[in-house]
């Protein structure tokens, strides 16, 4: 359990409740997903819209920590954030998680529109309640289902600016959703004790290593596939389909060395971390793509 | 003598964490409201 905080919590605590590793990610994905789109809004509420994304990521943030406070005190890679470390009580953090997500989403539907703040306010819902009270701890296909609210940010951005779903912005959600399971289960298998210590049913503690190894290649390709369908699609132009087919063979290469590993203790899982590591830049860079074939080639 | 107690080292701390974030809320509140106003402006150009 949580120690007792007896300070009022430091702003630099409040800010690291609300993940900005994390959010860095969210909030590129969200501006390419609005950069994209065919129509521009005017810059302050484009600028506003990323803004409420993100405030709207820190909550989603909050809130999981706030919830899994027991988890992360069982597990070294999270037991120094605020709540298990009793630097901000849970109290503090269930008020902020709530007033920034509420905040948030109220201001995307004045700023806005109000689709893209009912999309804003499913992705938070759907983290929280879909995500870490529902699937974390009960099912090994968690991040599976639940990779779902990582992926809505570039579809949020593009409905900001658009006022409407269309079918690149799907593409989008799809890849990040496909992205996500490789992208865990790749750090869950040098983390796996860490997991299993914290009782959670990831796919290495549940399944094995090599079965994880598996399904990391298998989701890989998929996502590989996905990723380049909008070329083909004509959803977008050569500099996109070309970054993306050469992005998704590394990503699959590195994924065959992955399930080429047979090493079960954490330092000889070399392959696993490059993946992760690559993991984080391919979607960077997918998404730049994305926008500079946009910009360059509209 | 004075008849005050001086203040005890955890209350400053109390104090300056309560000032460090009373700062911020300003700061946090006046930049919202100048978001606010540009985009009312951009509004009102959206719809002219």
């Amino acid at each position: 359990m949580t120690k007792p905080a007896a300070l009022p919590a430091d702003w630099r605590d409040l800010y690291a409740l609300t993940k900005p590793g994390v959010m860095r990610l969210v909030v590129f994905t969200a501006l390419c997903g609005l950069l994209a789109a065919p129509v521009m809004p005017p810059a302050v509420i484009g600028f506003t819209a990323i803004l409420c994304i993100a405030l709207g990521a820190g909550a989603a943030g909050a809130l999981n920590q706030w919830y899994e406070v027991d988890l992360d005190s069982k597990m070294r890679r999270t037991a120094n954030r605020p709540l298990p470390a009793g630097r901000v009580d849970r109290q503090t953090a269930l008020h902020f998680g709530v007033g920034l997500g509420a905040f948030s989403v109220i201001f995307m539907g004045l700023a806005a529109n109000v689709l893209a703040a009912v999309l804003l306010a499913a992705s938070i819902l759907f983290y929280v309640l879909i995500y870490t009270v529902w699937l974390k701890r009960r099912t090994a296909q968690n991040i599976v289902i639940g990779g779902a609210a990582g992926a809505f940010p570039p579809l949020v951005g593009w409905v900001a600016a658009t006022g409407h779903i269309g079918l690149l912005p799907v593409l989008l959600f799809a890849i990040i959703f496909l992205w996500t399971p490789p992208h865990f289960w790749a750090l869950s298998l040098f983390v796996r004790s860490d997991y299993a210590a914290a009782n959670v049913p990831m796919m290495p503690v549940v399944a094995g290593i090599q079965a994880t190894r598996r399904q990391i290649a298998i989701y890989s390709v998929i996502m590989a596939v996905a990723a380049v369908a909008p070329w083909p699609l004509h959803l977008t132009g050569a500099i996109y389909g070309v970054a993306a087919a050469i992005l998704g063979a590394v990503f699959v290469a590195m994924s065959l060395m992955v399930l080429a590993n047979t090493a079960t203790e954490p330092k000889l899982m070399k392959p696993e971390k490059r993946l992760f590591a690559f993991s984080i830049l391919y979607l960077f860079v997918l998404f730049a793509a994305l926008v500079a074939d946009r910009w360059l080639l509209a | 003598m004075s008849t005050e107690e001086a203040p005890r080292p955890k209350d400053e701390v109390i104090r300056a964490r309560q000032k460090a974030r009373a700062r911020i809320m300003a700061w946090l509140l006046a930049a919202f409201i100048v978001l606010l106003f540009f985009i009312t402006i951009a509004k009102m150009g959206l719809h002219r």
